[in-house]
Parts: C-alpha cells; sequence; structure tokens
C-alpha cells in the first residue's frame, strides 16, 4: 500500500514538475484546451438558458376554442359543461362574443369601426388551461376538441413554443457534434505534447527500463501529466464561460427589458461543471495514453 | 546463484556472440571476465539482466530463469541486480543525488528513507560532497564512481560492471577495482567484465576467459 501510494506521489508530484518547468509551453496548451472545450461547453450553455427563457414566458399553454357564429346559446353551454367534465381540462374561462367586441373597442383604438360594423363578427371562444403541458398532450387534446360540433377554430398557443424546442433540440445535436470533433482535436493536442516529452525523455525512460522500473511506472507520470493538463483546461473553459457570461449578461438583461422580460443568463450548474471537469480530465488522459502506448514500447534498452 | 548452461546468442542476422556458454557463479562469488573485444563478454552480462535473450540454452539467475522472464519480473528481476554500464547511462539532467536516488524510486522507497541510502552510497564510493552538483562537472573517475552508487544503493546481491575502467587512468582504476572488492568482502557477487589485463594482475579471483564467443578458461 505505502509503495502504491509512494509511487503515485512520485508520478503525481514529477507531472506537476514538468508542467511548472516549462510555464510558457503548458500555459499554451492549457489555453488551447480551454478555448476548445468552451466552444461547446458555452454553447450548451446557452441552450439550456434559452430553454429555461422558453419555459419563463409560455407559462402553462392554453388552448383558444373558437365557436361557430350560429352557434346557439343552449349549444354554448353544452360546450361548457363538457369542457368541465373533461378529465385533461384544468380551468376555463368563457369569453362571450359581446364582451369580445368589448374589448376589442377598448384596446384597439378601432372604436369607430367597431361602431360602424353592422354585427358583430367575433365567435364566443373559451380560453382553456390544460392539465398537462407537454406538447403531445396539448396536440391530443386539441385533436379531440376539435371534433366537437360547433368548435370552429382552435388555437393553440404553444405551437412557438414547439418551435423553439425543435430548434433547441437540433441546437443539442450541433453541440453533439461538435463536442466530439473537438475532442478528438484535444486528443491529438495531449498526444503530440506527450510523443515530444517521451522523446525528450528518451534517456531517462531507457535507464529507468535498465534499473528495475516496470512498464507502469514509466507510464505513470506521462499519464498524470495528461490528465492534469486536460483538468487545468477544463478550469480554463469553466472561466472562458464564466467571464463570457458576466459580460454578457448586463446588456443581454437591458435588451430583455425593452421587450418586458426579465431574464438573467444561468452559470453552468455545478453538475454540469463537474462534468466539464471530468471530461477534459478524460481526454488528456486518454491522449497521454494513446501516446504512451504508442511511443514507449520503441525505447527498449540495448 | 548465477548458472549458465549450454548457452548461445546469434544476433538477427549476424554471427555468434557466444557459443554454448556453461559455467556457475556462486552466491559470494568475485569472477572476472576477460577477452578480446568482441569476446562477447557485453552480451553474457546482458543475458544476465535479461537485457538480451538467449538464443538457444538457460540462465538461471537467484532461482529464476532469465530467458523466460517477460514483462514485470523483468523489472523485478533487474532489482536485485546492481548494473554499472559501460556506457556508464548517467542522466546529465539531474543532481549526483537524483541519479542514485532513481533506482530506490523505481522500487518505491520511503523518501525520507531513501534520503539515509542515497547519503550512504554516496559515502562508500566517496562522492558525499559532491550530491548537489551536476554529473557534467565531475571528473572521468567520479563519474564512474556515481555509476556505482547508483548500482549499490538497492544493496543488490549481485553486482555486475562491464568494463568499469575502461577510460580511466591506472590509478582511478585501481581506486575504483578496490571498491568492487569491498563489495565483495562484504557478500556481494561480483561479476566484472574487462579487457584490462593488468587489473587481474595478482588477483586471485577466479577468471572467465572468453575468445570469439568461447569459454576458453
Amino acid at each position: 500500500m505505502s509503495v502504491w501510494l509512494s509511487h503515485h506521489s512520485y508520478a503525481f508530484v514529477l507531472a506537476l514538475k514538468r508542467l511548472v518547468r516549462t510555464p510558457f509551453a503548458s500555459l499554451l496548451s492549457i489555453a488551447v484546451i480551454g478555448i476548445t472545450l468552451s466552444l461547446p461547453a458555452g454553447v450548451y450553455m446557452l441552450l439550456g438558458n434559452l430553454q429555461v427563457f422558453s419555459g419563463q414566458v409560455s407559462g402553462a399553454p392554453q388552448l383558444s376554442l373558437f365557436l361557430a357564429l350560429d352557434a346557439s346559446r343552449d349549444e354554448v353551454a353544452q360546450i361548457g359543461s363538457r369542457l368541465k367534465q373533461h378529465p385533461q381540462v384544468a380551468s376555463f374561462l368563457f369569453v362571450p362574443k359581446d364582451s369580445a367586441l368589448q374589448q376589442l373597442k377598448q384596446s384597439s383604438g378601432l372604436a369607430d369601426v367597431v361602431d360602424s360594423l353592422a354585427q358583430n363578427p367575433l365567435p364566443d371562444a373559451f380560453v382553456t388551461n390544460a392539465r398537462s403541458t407537454a406538447p403531445e398532450a396539448l396536440e391530443l387534446l386539441r385533436a379531440e376538441l376539435q371534433q366537437w360540433p360547433k368548435i370552429e377554430h382552435i388555437q393553440l398557443d404553444s405551437a412557438w413554443a414547439k418551435r423553439l424546442d425543435a430548434l433547441l433540440s437540433l441546437g443539442r445535436m450541433v453541440v453533439l457534434m461538435l463536442a466530439v470533433l473537438l475532442s478528438f482535436a484535444l486528443v491529438a493536442v495531449t498526444f503530440n505534447t506527450i510523443r515530444l516529452q517521451i522523446l525528450t525523455r528518451r534517456d531517462e525512460i531507457e535507464v529507468s527500463k535498465l534499473i528495475g522500473a516496470t512498464n507502469g511506472f514509466i507510464r505513470r507520470p506521462f499519464l498524470y501529466f495528461g490528465a492534469t493538463q486536460g483538468m487545468a483546461g477544463g478550469v480554463a473553459a469553466w472561466l472562458i464561460i464564466a467571464l463570457g457570461v458576466h459580460l454578457i449578461d448586463g446588456p443581454l438583461a437591458d435588451l430583455a427589458q425593452l421587450y418586458t422580460f426579465d431574464f438573467h443568463l444561468y452559470y453552468l450548474s455545478p453538475e454540469d461543471s463537474v462534468s466539464l471537469l471530468l471530461f477534459s480530465t478524460w481526454l488528456g488522459w486518454l491522449g497521454a495514453w494513446l501516446s504512451v502506448a504508442s511511443h514507449l514500447w520503441q525505447i527498449e534498452p540495448k | 546463484m548465477i548458472n549458465f548452461s549450454n548457452v548461445s546468442k546469434r544476433y538477427p542476422n549476424s554471427y555468434d556472440a557466444l557459443k554454448n556458454i556453461t559455467f556457475t557463479i556462486e552466491t559470494g562469488e568475485m569472477v572476472f571476465i576477460t577477452g578480446h573485444s568482441g569476446a562477447g563478454k557485453s552480451t553474457l552480462l546482458k543475458l544476465i539482466a535479461a537485457i538480451e535473450r538467449p538464443t538457444s540454452g538457460s540462465i538461471i539467475v537467484n532461482g529464476q530463469n532469465v530467458g523466460a522472464l517477460r514483462g514485470r519480473t523483468i523489472s523485478f528481476l533487474r532489482r536485485n541486480l546492481g548494473l554499472v554500464f559501460q556506457d556508464q547511462k548517467i542522466l546529465f539532467d539531474r543532481s549526483v543525488f537524483d541519479n542514485v536516488l532513481l533506482p530506490l524510486q523505481i522500487s518505491g522507497f520511503d523518501p525520507k528513507a531513501a534520503t539515509g541510502r542515497v547519503r550512504a552510497a554516496l559515502d562508500k564510493v566517496g562522492l558525499l560532497g559532491k550530491e548537489k552538483a551536476r554529473p557534467i562537472t565531475l571528473s572521468g573517475g567520479e563519474q564512474q564512481r556515481l555509476c556505482i552508487a547508483r548500482a549499490v544503493v538497492n544493496r543488490p546481491s549481485i553486482l555486475i560492471a562491464d568494463e568499469p575502467t575502461g577510460n580511466l587512468d591506472a590509478d582511478y582504476a585501481h581506486d575504483i577495482m578496490d571498491m568492487f572488492r569491498s563489495f565483495h568482502q562484504v557478500g556481494v557477487t561480483v561479476l566484472i567484465a574487462t579487457h584490462d589485463a593488468e587489473l587481474l594482475g595478482g588477483a586471485q579471483q577466479r577468471i572467465l576467459t572468453l575468445d570469439h564467443g568461447e569459454l576458453t578458461a
């Protein structure tokens, strides 16, 4: 156990020393990793923000039921009672055509035009809140109600939220592809860094093997180096994103204010931050491992 | 302790470096291997440390069949051998102290105990005052002593040296030889390859002579 511990602490300290000994090169590598990772992670964070935003704005989606103009009072009352009994309907509000016309008169400034109309062109309407807000459930409910007699048209005002949702999943797919491609790039960065290190440490590796170092002993400092560099790159990516949020949030809130939204960007959640760090650490480790696996066997003492 | 039976070594598309070698070295013996350059001395030592593998025959070191070892077991075998290489293999990017420390780091020594061990080894070869020096600043004889300190710091039961006096003048060479004799006196099995007949004069130790890959005496 103590031998195991001393081997690992030795490898870790050695990796740190190597990182610190070439500060400029290390900082450059870490910056490259950070910038590369901040791209997909940043877009991912923005998508998350958009989703929260769309949830805030649309609230509970409503179904507006417009009845046929020739619907009688009895028929209207019947629809009302059917809605009351429907299990999917949470609540509803009846807007008679007269009060709709009044509302139009007051809010639109078209009083003269409305007054000149021979008859009320507006239908009776029910504004309905559904129990479930899932887009599929809403669509089902809409299709069902559409079948009822004297219902002329149903406006589902969550349609745009659905479009946004579709757009968001498209965005998420793009982020995923971006992340996969850039991960390859990062593995390549670490791979090359470690390759150079192995070549410059040829003598050390050869001597170590000659005096009884196992392959694990030789591999370990390089793996720690890759993982540490990857983790530092992850921290850099996190800082870049945090700085970006900090800089954008103010102007964005002002913009939202103009559209009467109260909107603030969210930072990466703790879970996402930890995932980011673990992922970048793993990428660094992987690059180092591949590099060590493909170069170390070339150095056999003769 | 070391047993060769019918060992031959042929390098790929080349000559037979060793032909049908058989000998046994007992624990605590001090043995010289001599012969002209190219006679196979280095090859013989490399076979013991599993740096090369025999083409045929078997080599037993500390009860292990060296030719059959793979991977980690080779590493563990080498930790029990003190090796002084012909080309020294000193690491010039670190201090004298760190050069000697390396074998202990490899075997996972506790750092505090390791420091004591390194100082003891440097003291034995007379380099204690130079532990912080860079190897490049040492004289040829001092560099050779550094190699010996690195070979013995693990307290191996077998010490193997390939031309340890190769580039040294006579005084230095005798110093180095005395050092090996002192290790022999405390019970270490010592195996030294040398072409320098001068060093053997007056030595009552056993001598193995190689001639074109064959053992002649």
